[in-house]
Order: structure tokens, then C-alpha cells, then sequence
């Protein structure tokens, strides 16, 4: 018994601050699917080229990975208004399967690119941030960085969405396009940069993730799967819920090999997902409304 | 009027795209078939002179991961057999008593590290490439898929890095094993560990797959047998990134010794985790993934750690060592064969590329004692071999209950240590009369 809580205890903390970073991923997809009603499907590969942009400015450019976040962020916001563009615009009407296959189509074409520039090999990159010790619990201090990184975003996402013009517009598009573009909203413009808000927040987890996880452009598909989770936890379409629904997978993951073989964590979490939709399909926090 | 012209007009250019898209077609079969015709008018020709040599390409067919979570090893096996093939076809093919010079020519295709893809392509392979004999691919859980395939259609089927028993304890006929098996790959270690530290505690964490629990099911049995006591058993998903909670499980446990693993990407992602956690273990054996020379790229996190190698070439075999067992020697020397693959490819052949070439270099022996490319013969020659290699002893398992199973073939171990300049290099460990170096025990705290 003493040995579990020890176990506890020291994993705990780790289940937290990976938790943070889920959070962020999947903040990224519900604000999407919250704005637009769009399930993106090219999140995971975001995801993996925010971890490629991680690599190559640490390795290639030798710049401080956390200062590359900076960077990354933009090219993020601007990748995701193009792929909107081209992609998404479109089919923004259509039925959900359009816009589905629109961007499960960008999902092939950014994977595609990416095996046959960087092959699926694993990277790494080789950046260390030390490491706090106390008593048996080990913090490293990516994880921890990873985490205050999180807490910034979603901190300036809030402000972003509650404080500033564009971010009312953001909600009202979000609560009734028809309305917002009455008023005068620009709709197109604003679901533009809803969508490009959404896969930098996508890449920036990527790139964090970069710091303590190897990865190959194959890597995304599991974040990807996990935001889905993270989203239905959370409330689909509600970024906040999305950053607690992302620390309770964390805790999860981080509190059940305590229990049994770190194999049944997959199990529990789908387990959990189903339930969520079965018993409570709005999420702990609420969907948006 | 007009809309029915164009559509003749339509009709007739698609007809006559077909046709020119047919004629080449027709011209190459002709020309495939003129060789044979020219076979069999050559001796009439040449009667007096020497008779010119019949010229048969053998199709070898196989899949290979160029995408997915196999790819580090499997294209190191891919590379060995197409040394070996380069290097027997540019020395003018394999020569049999009537004549015919054999040559042999590769099919094969990316299986994206996916079972599903690999049933489907060593179908294609069989039925449409016609492939004479077939290679695995890398990995016992993709092989097992492939063997369903080789075996329902009677092809000889060479694995190499398909190491797990199984396969061939299911009363398949066709497959003949490279590899030391699964079974029998952490046994080295356990005897180097019960000279150098009897009362080691000794945790298992091992990828949940085919292969590694093939590796602990013969592992857990010999330990009780040599009295370690197990403190720790654990297995993780193949995909799994986050080694967190498992390493805590092991500083919990009180082990000092870790044996466990499962491939490349969770290897070196399981080593990483554990330099940077400050573990302090005693000693670390994983599989696979210290055996490649990415490995370290990880830097001060690979010192120290072991790996079950199936070749090293600072420990590799010589003609003398299969004199003194009385066994044939056949084929190049180790230093050879990695100066031809460093020619190649400029890197450092692992045991991988090994296995890879093997493969080739045993169907070679096979067709050569066999004297035949039929298949019932070079299955017959591969069921009599017992020769020895640069790899080492190479015999199959001929019962019923094992056919293919290797039975000769043994391993070493292998550690990551420092060199006097400070760069790291594989050395290996074990056992004691091939040693390059003394094992690294305790490996040093990060």
C-alpha cells in the first residue's frame, strides 16, 4: 500500500504536466470544431510538424527551443489560414463529411510530403532542461517549461477570445454565423483565423512535445487520437474544458500503471471516452452552446 | 450531328490508344520469349564449339518497411541482401553442372510496417511477379503474416529478423530461420549477469509484441533456473512515447538490472527516459535498438547500455573457428563483407544488415548444393545444410515440430562504451572467449 502511494505520488506529477501539453493539442481541434463544426483531420500531422520545426530550429539552427516556439506559432497561424483557404472554404457548407474528407485529404498530402522528405525514421531532439528532484518524485524541467508554455497560450487564448474584437467575433461566428454576419461580422475572415488559431496551438503542443518525446511525421496520429478524447472530455467546442480535459488524461495515464500493466492505459481511456459520450455526451464541461 | 462526330472521333482515339498501348507490350513478350527460343537453337548452332551458357534469372521477392515504425531495421536488412545480390550477379552468377548460370533480380514492395499490406503484397509477389523464393520482412510480426502466404502457396521463405519461435512450431515446411531464436536471445546475458552480479535484482519491461515476448517467455524460465529473483514484469504498447510511469514502477521495484525492450523506436525512446531520470541501474539490456548505429545519437544516455547482438564484426567468426568444429566454412569474411557494405553504403554493417545478406548468401548454398533452382531440391539442400559463416553456424531444425527453427546459430552481447577519445562504440561482453572488452558493470551514474 505504501509502495502504491509512493508510486502515486511520483507519477502524479508527471501525468500533470504531460497533461498541460495534451491540453493545448486539443484545444486546438475543439476551438475548430467549436467555430466551424469542422472535424480536422490534419491536426495530428500539424501536431508532427510542429515537433519537425522544434528539431530543425534546435538542431539546424541552434536556437533555444522555446524561443523557436515563438516562430513556430506564426508559421502555425499562417499555415492553418492557407489550409482554410484552400482546403476548407470551400466546404464550409457542405455536409460534415465534405469538410471530413477536405481535410483528411490535407492529413495525406502533409504526410506524403513528409515521409518522402524525412522518411518515418525517429527523431529526437537532444535538448535538456535538467531536472528537480524531490524526495522520489522527478521533474524534468522540459516538462515543467512545456507546462508554464501551455498555461501562457491558453491564458493568452482567453484573453484573445474574451478581451479582444476579433476574439468576440470568434465567439459570436461560433455561436450564430447567420447573426454575426448580420451584424457585420466577417464571417469568412474570422473562421479563417479560427482555423489558423487552431493549428498553431496544434504545432506549438507539437513543438513542446518535441523537447521530451522522439517523434517521426507519423507521430501526430496518436496526439490526434488523444485530442479527440480530450475533446469529448472537455466538451467538444470548448478550448478551456479541452486544457482540464487534457489534465485528466494526463492524470490518467499517469496514475493507472500504479494499478496494473501500463498496456491497460488505451483500454481505460477509450473505456472512458465511451462513456462520457454514452452518459454525459456534452462533456464534464460543456459543449458549446 | 456535331455531338455524334465527336464522339466517333472520342471512340476512335481511345481504340487507338489502346492499340499503341498494347503493341509495346506484344514487342516485350516476343522479345522475352526470343531468349528461349535462342536456347534451344544454340546448341544446334555451336555444336563443336563451347556451348553458351543458359542464362536464369531467379525472382527473390519480399517486402521491406521504407515507411513506419519498422523502417531503421528493415532497411538494414534490405541493404545486406542487395549486397549480396549485387555481389553475386557482378561475379557472373551461381554456375550449375549443365550449364545454366543463375542470376537473380528483386521484387519487392514498401509494407508500411503493416501486417494487413504485407498478406496482400507476398500474394502479389507469388501470384503476379512469380517470385521463385522469398525473403521475410523485418520483424516477427510482420513474418507471421507472411508466412500464412508463403506457406498456403509451398514458397521457401528465408527470414531474417523474425526472430520468435512460434512460426515454426506450426508444422510449416517452408520457412528456414536466420536468426538465433527468440526463445534463446536474453540467455547470454544471464549467464554474464550470474558471473558478475548472482544477486542481481532484475526487472522486465518488454514491448508488448510477437517477438520480445517471445524473447521473455525463454527468458523468465532460465532466470529461475539460475536463481534471480524477478522483482519486476511489465509490459508496454509498441507505440508507447511516455516511459514515465513504467520507470517509476522500477525505481519502486528496488531492481538493479533491467532486461527488456522491443525495437528500435521504443528502445531508444525507453534509454532516453531513463538517463534523463537519473534511474541508476546497475546494468541495461535492451533489445534491438542498441544494436543500430543511430543508437548513439542519444549521446551520454547510450553509455552502458547491452544488447543481444546476432553479429558483430569485432567478434565476428572465422574459418578457423569452423575448422576447429569441424564444420564447412563457406562464404566472405567478415571484414569483407563490412568493407563491401561500407563501400556501399557508407555506414557500419549492424547485425541486421547481416541477417539481411545471410539470407541470401544460405539460398546461394542452397541452389549451389542443390545444383537446381527447383524448389523441392533447394529445399532439400537448405534441410542438409550445416555450414558455418562470417554470421556463424548456420542448420535448420528438421522435425516435425520445429521445421526451419535455427539451431546452430549463437549470439553475444554487446555494450555501449567509451573509447580512450571519448567517442562511443559497440563493444562486446560476452561471452568470455570473444569478448573485445570487460563488461561495463555498474554502468556509471548519469
Amino acid at each position: 500500500m505504501e509502495q502504491t502511494i509512493r508510486l502515486l505520488l511520483a507519477s502524479l506529477p508527471d501525468g500533470i504536466l504531460l497533461g498541460f501539453v495534451y491540453g493545448l493539442a486539443a484545444m486546438g481541434l475543439t476551438l475548430i470544431w467549436g467555430v466551424m463544426n469542422v472535424i480536422n483531420l490534419s491536426h495530428g500531422p500539424i501536431i508532427a510538424l510542429g515537433m519537425f520545426s522544434t528539431f530543425f530550429v534546435y538542431t539546424r539552427l541552434g536556437i533555444n527551443p522555446y524561443v523557436g516556439i515563438i516562430p513556430i506559432a506564426v508559421v502555425g497561424l499562417l499555415l492553418g489560414i492557407l489550409i482554410y483557404a484552400v482546403a476548407v472554404h470551400r466546404v464550409i457548407n457542405a455536409p460534415h463529411l465534405s469538410s471530413l474528407l477536405a481535410t483528411f485529404s490535407v492529413n495525406m498530402i502533409i504526410i506524403g510530403i513528409g515521409t518522402a522528405a524525412l522518411t518515418t525514421s525517429p527523431y529526437n531532439v537532444d535538448f535538456s532542461a535538467g531536472s528537480i528532484q524531490i524526495g522520489s518524485v522527478t521533474l524534468l524541467g522540459t516538462r515543467l517549461i512545456a507546462a508554464l508554455v501551455t498555461i501562457i497560450f491558453t491564458s493568452g487564448l482567453y484573453f484573445f477570445l474574451y478581451r479582444t474584437r476579433p476574439g468576440k467575433y470568434i465567439r459570436a461566428v461560433a455561436n450564430n454565423r447567420s447573426a454575426a454576419e448580420l451584424m457585420g461580422v466577417p464571417s469568412t475572415r474570422i473562421l479563417a483565423l479560427s482555423f489558423g488559431l487552431g493549428t498553431m496551438l496544434a504545432a506549438v503542443s507539437g513543438g513542446l512535445i518535441a523537447t521530451f518525446f522522439p517523434f517521426s511525421i507519423l507521430a501526430g496520429g496518436g496526439y490526434e487520437i488523444k485530442s479527440f478524447v480530450i475533446g469529448v472530455l472537455g466538451g467538444l467546442g470548448n478550448p478551456i474544458g479541452a486544457l482540464f480535459g487534457g489534465l485528466i488524461l494526463g492524470i490518467l495515464e499517469g496514475v493507472i500503471p500504479a494499478f496494473m500493466e501500463t498496456s491497460w492505459v488505451p483500454v481505460i481511456e477509450f473505456a472512458l471516452f465511451v462513456l462520457i459520450l454514452l452518459v454525459r455526451p456534452s462533456g464534464l464541461f460543456g459543449a458549446k452552446k | 450531328m456535331k455531338r455524334s462526330l465527336v464522339r466517333i472521333f472520342t471512340v476512335l482515339m481511345l481504340l487507338g490508344l489502346v492499340i499503341t498501348a498494347c503493341a509495346p507490350q506484344a514487342a516485350t513478350e516476343e522479345a522475352m520469349e526470343q531468349p528461349a527460343a535462342t536456347e534451344a537453337a544454340q546448341p544446334a548452332a555451336t555444336d563443336e564449339a563451347m556451348p553458351a551458357p543458359v542464362e536464369k534469372t531467379v525472382v527473390i521477392g519480399f517486402t521491406s518497411s521504407l515507411t513506419g515504425s519498422q523502417e531503421v531495421s528493415s532497411k538494414r536488412q534490405v541493404n545486406g541482401l542487395n549486397l549480396w545480390m549485387q555481389q553475386v550477379n557482378d561475379a557472373g552468377g551461381i554456375q550449375l553442372s549443365d550449364g545454366t548460370v543463375v542470376k537473380f533480380e528483386a521484387v519487392t514492395y514498401d509494407d508500411e510496417s503493416n501486417k494487413e499490406r504485407v498478406q496482400e503484397l507476398y500474394t502479389r509477389i507469388i501470384t503476379e511477379d512469380n517470385a521463385d523464393f522469398l525473403i521475410s520482412p523485418y520483424s516477427s510480426g510482420l513474418t507471421a503474416a507472411a508466412t500464412i502466404v508463403a506457406e498456403q502457396n509451398g514458397k521457401i521463405m528465408l527470414t531474417a529478423g523474425a526472430a520468435e519461435d512460434d512460426a515454426y512450431k506450426t508444422g510449416n515446411t517452408s520457412l528456414f530461420q536466420l536468426y538465433t531464436p527468440g526463445s534463446l536471445y536474453l540467455i547470454s546475458t544471464v549467464d554474464m549477469l550470474k558471473t558478475l552480479d548472482p544477486s542481481a535484482k532484475v526487472a522486465i519491461v518488454h514491448e508488448n509484441d510477437k517477438f520480445s515476448t517471445a524473447v521473455i517467455d525463454g527468458l523468465k524460465p532460465y532466470l529461475d533456473q539460475q536463481g534471480f529473483e524477478v522483482v519486476l514484469e511489465e509490459g508496454y504498447a509498441s507505440d508507447t512515447t511516455d516511459f514515465g510511469p513504467v520507470i517509476n514502477k522500477l525505481v519502486e521495484s528496488g531492481a538493479t538490472v533491467l532486461l527488456g525492450g522491443g525495437h528500435y523506436p521504443d528502445g531508444s525512446t525507453f534509454a532516453r527516459q531513463l538517463y534523463e531520470r537519473k534511474v541508476g541501474l546497475n546494468f541495461i539490456s535492451l533489445l534491438v535498438a542498441p544494436a543500430d548505429s543511430k543508437f548513439p545519437e542519444l549521446g551520454d544516455a547510450a553509455l552502458g547500455i547491452a544488447t543481444s547482438s546476432q553479429w558483430e564484426l569485432a567478434a565476428t567468426h572465422t574459418e578457423a573457428e569452423a575448422a576447429a568444429l569441424g564444420k564447412e566454412w563457406y562464404g566472405p569474411t567478415g571484414t569483407d563483407f563490412a568493407a563491401a557494405y561500407e563501400a556501399m553504403t557508407g555506414d557500419k554493417p549492424t547485425y541486421h544488415v547481416a541477417g539481411g545478406y545471410m539470407t541470401g548468401l544460405v539460398l546461394q548454398k542452397a541452389i549451389e548444393n542443390a545444383d537446381s533452382v527447383d524448389p523441392d531440391a533447394v529445399r532439400a539442400a537448405l534441410e542438409a545444410m550445416d555450414i558455418f559463416t562470417f554470421y556463424g553456424g548456420v542448420q535448420f531444425d528438421t522435425t516435425p515440430e520445429a521445421h526451419g527453427l535455427q539451431i546452430s546459430h549463437k549470439m553475444v552481447v554487446a555494450q555501449w562504451q567509451k573509447n580512450d577519445a571519448g567517442e562511443l562504440q559497440r563493444v562486446v561482453i560476452w561471452p568470455a572467449d570473444v569478448a573485445t572488452a570487460d563488461p561495463l558493470y555498474p554502468i556509471p551514474a548519469p
